[in-house]
This record gives structure tokens, sequence and C-alpha cells, in this order.
């Protein structure tokens, strides 16, 4: 079974810039069209396939991905 | 819903590090300095050397750091951070001492405290954030911005035989004798990102050397002022600053 992953991210942290989404290897990431308390489009994993990489958590510059998961379902 | 199974401890492969506070930061979507900020707050948490690190927060939209990174801060008039950081270093050898500075901040009001901090070779850190504009005050020029970039008070462009040529502050510092480590890196990327924070940890170690001035630059983004979305700004940044600004090592003795 392949590795897989998951993200947890802060809502409220998160201003939608969009960085996290290019950096996706697997493409996982996408802005939602839902706002948070702030009006920003916060990011969430719209399709399968992400593989834990926190790549996402890495280049995020409020921090707001706060936890990366991987392992194997 | 299968995935969720794996949110367990021991398959966490990243977390936010406990060194950067809850509070939600100031700057702009996309904004690099939370990106450094992240990587200081990992290279001391990685380190182990939160009691020992003091930061020198400048003025500029990075003044607020003391607010994001739990560790000892003092704030500098506009560029003499370096002048501060000498004195705290001399006084507390024992500590990690680094300055963060913008490009208004060390390359135009600090030009001075930062030459003579390096040619002294003190034995700090000096965290040079250069986005090439004033970002706080509203995207003025500042001696970084590039020939021919647009800002608010170079509206045609910057031409060089009115506005002058870019500074390179860090091939500046280089050709000085008491610096030690002068490294030009990026944020943008996570494989910039790995290498900024090998860079940091270089010279905070340097710091405890006696080894001299370490000094980074890190090319960065102000999708603000430059009036880009935040991914278009990474982009210009790649094609507009690199060129002119190469990363990579410039010094490393």
């Amino acid at each position: 079974m392949a590795v897989e992953g998951i993200i947890i991210v802060d809502k409220e942290r998160c201003k939608g810039c969009g960085i996290c989404v290019i950096n996706c290897p697997t493409k996982t990431l996408s802005l939602s069209k839902e706002v948070n308390g702030k009006g920003y489009n916060y990011v969430y994993m719209a399709k399968e396939g992400c593989i834990g990489c926190a790549n996402c958590a890495v280049v995020c510059p409020d921090s707001a991905i706060v936890e990366v998961y991987r392992g194997r379902v | 819903m299968e995935r969720e199974k794996l949110i367990k401890e021991e398959n966490l492969a990243y977390r936010k590090t406990p060194l950067l506070t809850d509070a939600v930061m100031h700057y702009c979507p996309g904004c690099t300095h939370g990106t450094i900020h992240k990587m200081i707050a990992e290279v001391i948490e990685d380190m182990g050397i939160q009691e020992k690190t003091i930061g020198i927060s400048p003025v500029g939209c990075a003044v607020f750091a003391y607010n994001y990174i739990d560790i000892d801060w003092q704030q500098a008039a506009h560029g003499r951070a370096p002048a501060l950081a000498t004195a705290i270093k001399r006084l507390n050898p024992y500590k990690y001492v680094f300055t963060y500075q913008g490009d208004g901040d060390l390359a135009s009001i600090g030009t001075s405290e930062v030459i003579h901090a390096c040619n002294r070779g003190e034995n700090i850190v000096i965290i040079f954030i250069n986005n090439a504009i004033y970002g706080m005050t509203g995207g003025q020029m500042a001696p970084t911005t590039l020939l021919g970039q647009i800002t608010s008070t170079t509206p045609y462009g910057r031409r060089s035989d009115l506005n002058g040529f870019p500074l390179k502050m860090t091939e500046i510092v280089a050709k000085l004798d008491g610096t030690c480590y002068v490294t030009r890196q990026s944020a943008h990327t996570p494989l910039a990102v790995r290498k900024c924070k090998k860079a940091i940890r270089k010279a905070f170690e340097n710091s405890m050397l006696n080894k001299g001035t370490s000094f980074i630059e890190i090319v960065s983004t102000c999708n603000s002022g430059w009036k880009l979305s935040p991914v278009k700004a990474n982009k210009w940044m790649e094609e507009n600053m690199f060129p002119f600004y190469p990363l990579g090592d410039v010094k490393d003795r």
C-alpha cells in the first residue's frame, strides 16, 4: 500500500495566498469557496492523493498548516 | 474517512513549532516574512537555544517580530540593529544574537552600522530581507530596487541616471575581512526554504565560534508593494530578482 498523508489546517490562520497550492506535488490542495472569519478563502484537501510530504507546511507563510501526518492506512 | 485514521502521534511528519506563538501574523497574505519567521523559529528549536537567543527587531513591517517568535527581543531604532546587537553580544558573549532587518532598514538608513559591524567582525548573525521596495510605508523606491522597477516614487521605473543603481549589500559585506559567512538565499519553494534553514543554522553556529559576522540575505517578495498576487510575485521574483541577485554562498571561511 502506498504512503498517504493528511494535513490539519488552522482555518482562521490561513490567508488564502495560494503558495501551498502551487507547491503541492500531487495537486491535492485548493482554496475553498467558503471563507473564514476574516474573509479569506482557506486551503483544504480538495482531492485524494496527499502523500504527506509537508511541502505545503514548509512554504506556508502563516503556519496555517499546523500538522502533517504520513503513514500507511 | 480512511485518511483520518492517520492522525496519530507516530505518523506525525511535521508540526508547527511551539516557538511560534499563536498570534496571527499581521503580514499580508503570502508575505515572505512569515516563512522566514518560521525558519528562524525552527532553527532555534532544532538547536535547543530558545533561552539563549536574543533577536533585534527592525523598523518596518517586521517590527512586530517580537510578537511571533517566543524568544528574547529588543527593538532598535531605524537601521541601528547591528549597533545594538554589538552591545548585546559583547555584554552577553554566550548568547546567540541576531538582527532581522529589511532592505530599507539595512541598506538605506543603516548602511554605516551594518558595514562597521561587519568590518569589526562582531560575532552576530545579520538576517537581511531584501524585497527591493519599502513595503510598510507604501511601496517607495528602496536602494535595492531594480532598474526599471515601478514603485510609487518611480512610477515610470527606476532610472540609473536619476536614481542611481541598485545596491548589492551582500557583495559589499563579503569584501570585508570581518565577515565569515555571507550568503544569499530565498524562501519561495520547499527546496529554497530547506537551503535557507541550513544557512541560518550555520550562521547561528558560527556566532559561537568567534569567526566573525555571518550575513544572510534572503531575497523576498512584497506582493502588496509590487501590486501582484502572492503566486505571481514569486514568479516575478524568480524572473527579475534572481538574475540580478544570484542565490548561493558568496563567502564561507
